[in-house]
């Protein structure tokens, strides 16, 4: 059970994709300019992690050591391509709006990353939490980028949100004649939010080691006492 | 690992290549599974995708011209344009002649601004047989967020009167070709501050358009269905 607990704090938090491995940047700069974008490139992103993940775990037993690099490349492409044909015919809709996205998964290495270090070395299970999680710790962190960047760069929040579910309608967060700030909207603006998101975190992990490091300190005999 | 150390020299080598041509066979085995299961989505899903793509046309053709006026069938009545520079288009497409008991009404056809703030802008656009632009609409475009999208109605915040209507039922006895260019450039055409290259792309590529299709309107008209449409 703990291990699936580690698998979830992993990929949401100590190794997230994002915040602390710094990977499948490409994607996520181009596409965090509103929160709509961000949110459905994370959902194309989980989807694919997850089958990539299953797929490869399946298939670990049969494919060589030396050559897993071209077969996992092989597998991942074959499987967006399956994924991309398959929205088209059958969520079309769906398809319209996230269509442009799932080809870009390719070119995340969160997949093949996870692929690598996780799926081809453990069972099914663990392997497509593992995908979950790590997809799940992504889609946070772009959504929340995706948000920041269009409160700042256009006042608004869900722009767009319109496409997927028609019922609902973004909203205007700042007033209706803020000019807008460019800057956030364009590729530095998500070099700056990541920046400091990135920061965050760490200002976050350092202040809960240090509350660690000071809990030690304060409690001497009893860490002493308990070996003996 | 201490039994390999015991084999002989020429059985490691004939070993290393019985791998290597193992290893080879399993790559080729997986790229022609992967490539098979690729094949058949491809093939499962190629009707339905096909099926999409054409009401998604229809739905493009909708936005310019509303299906009640026309009685034909906007798949069958279409004819092909080649690669045509003036507008825009370095790709073959096909333009859709809308007619009503046989009486043309309108030409339907794609056109593209190449200078859009970030690349090319794909239009749509309904030509009336009086020689107006019944509407237009943007079809494709990387205009920047919040910015230069406004082109395209869905992005742009004024609901009730989007900035690409004002082109609807204009035509050059309204608007003389010289003044069909934003208020910038001393046109009629309004833009929005600090967004004017998306505005200027395409209008300048919406009176391209205009100027071509009503200069060929006959012989567009008059050409057979299927046909390819020669200068």
């Amino acid at each position: 059970m703990s291990v699936y607990r580690d698998i979830a704090r992993n990929g949401l938090w100590k190794q997230n994709a994002i915040l602390a491995q710094l990977l499948g940047l490409c994607p996520l700069l181009a596409v965090s300019t509103n929160f709509v974008s961000a949110v459905s490139l994370g959902l194309a992103t989980i989807l694919v992690m997850m089958l990539a993940n299953l797929a490869i775990s399946a298939l670990r037993a049969f494919i060589p050591y030396e050559i897993r690099i071209p077969v996992f490349i092989l597998i991942i492409a074959a499987l967006v391509t399956i994924v991309d044909l398959l929205f088209n015919a059958f969520l079309h809709d769906l398809y319209l709006v996230l269509g442009i996205f799932i080809p870009l998964i390719v070119t995340n290495c969160i997949v093949l990353a996870r692929v690598e270090a996780f799926a081809a070395k453990n069972g099914l299970r663990a392997s497509t939490l593992d995908g979950l999680m790590m997809g799940v710790g992504f889609i946070w962190v772009i959504a929340l980028l995706g948000a920041v960047r269009e409160i700042i760069g256009q006042g608004t929040l869900f722009a767009g949100i319109e496409m997927i579910v028609p019922s609902l309608s973004g909203i205007q967060v700042l007033p209706a004649d803020y000019p807008g700030f460019l800057i956030a909207i364009l590729p530095p603006g998500a070099f700056f939010v990541l920046g400091l998101l990135i920061a965050g975190r760490n200002w976050l992990d350092h202040r809960a080691n240090e509350r660690l490091r000071l809990q030690r300190q304060q409690m001497p005999p009893v860490a002493e006492s308990a070996p003996a | 690992m201490s039994e390999e150390h015991l084999d002989p020299v020429p059985p490691q080598e004939s070993g290393a290549l019985r791998i290597s041509l193992r290893t080879a066979a399993i790559l080729l085995a997986f790229t022609v599974i992967f490539t098979t299961l690729m094949a058949g989505a491809y093939v499962l899903t190629a009707p339905r995708v096909a099926a999409s793509a054409q009401a998604e046309k229809l739905r493009l053709i909708s936005e310019v011209l509303p299906p009640a006026a026309y009685d034909n069938d906007p798949m069958v009545d279409t004819i092909i344009l080649p690669p045509t520079r003036l507008l825009g288009l370095d790709e073959p497409s096909r333009l859709f002649r809308a007619r009503k008991g046989g009486v043309p009404v309108a030409l339907v056809l794609e056109a593209a601004a190449p200078d859009g703030y970030s690349g090319r802008i794909g239009l749509i656009l309904a030509v009336s047989a009086d020689e107006h632009l019944i509407a237009q609409r943007v079809t494709t475009h990387k205009e920047t967020p919040g910015l230069g999208d406004y082109i395209d109605p869905k992005k742009d915040r004024n609901k009730t009167r989007p900035w690409i209507t004002q082109f609807n039922d204009l035509g050059f006895d309204t608007v003389p070709s010289r003044q069909w260019r934003v208020k910038k450039d001393g046109g009629r055409f309004d833009q929005m501050a600090g967004a004017t290259v998306s505005a200027r792309a395409v209008t300048n590529a919406s009176r391209r358009a205009l100027e071509w299709a009503t200069a060929r309107r006959e012989k567009l008209f008059a050409l057979p269905a299927n046909e390819s449409f020669k200068e």
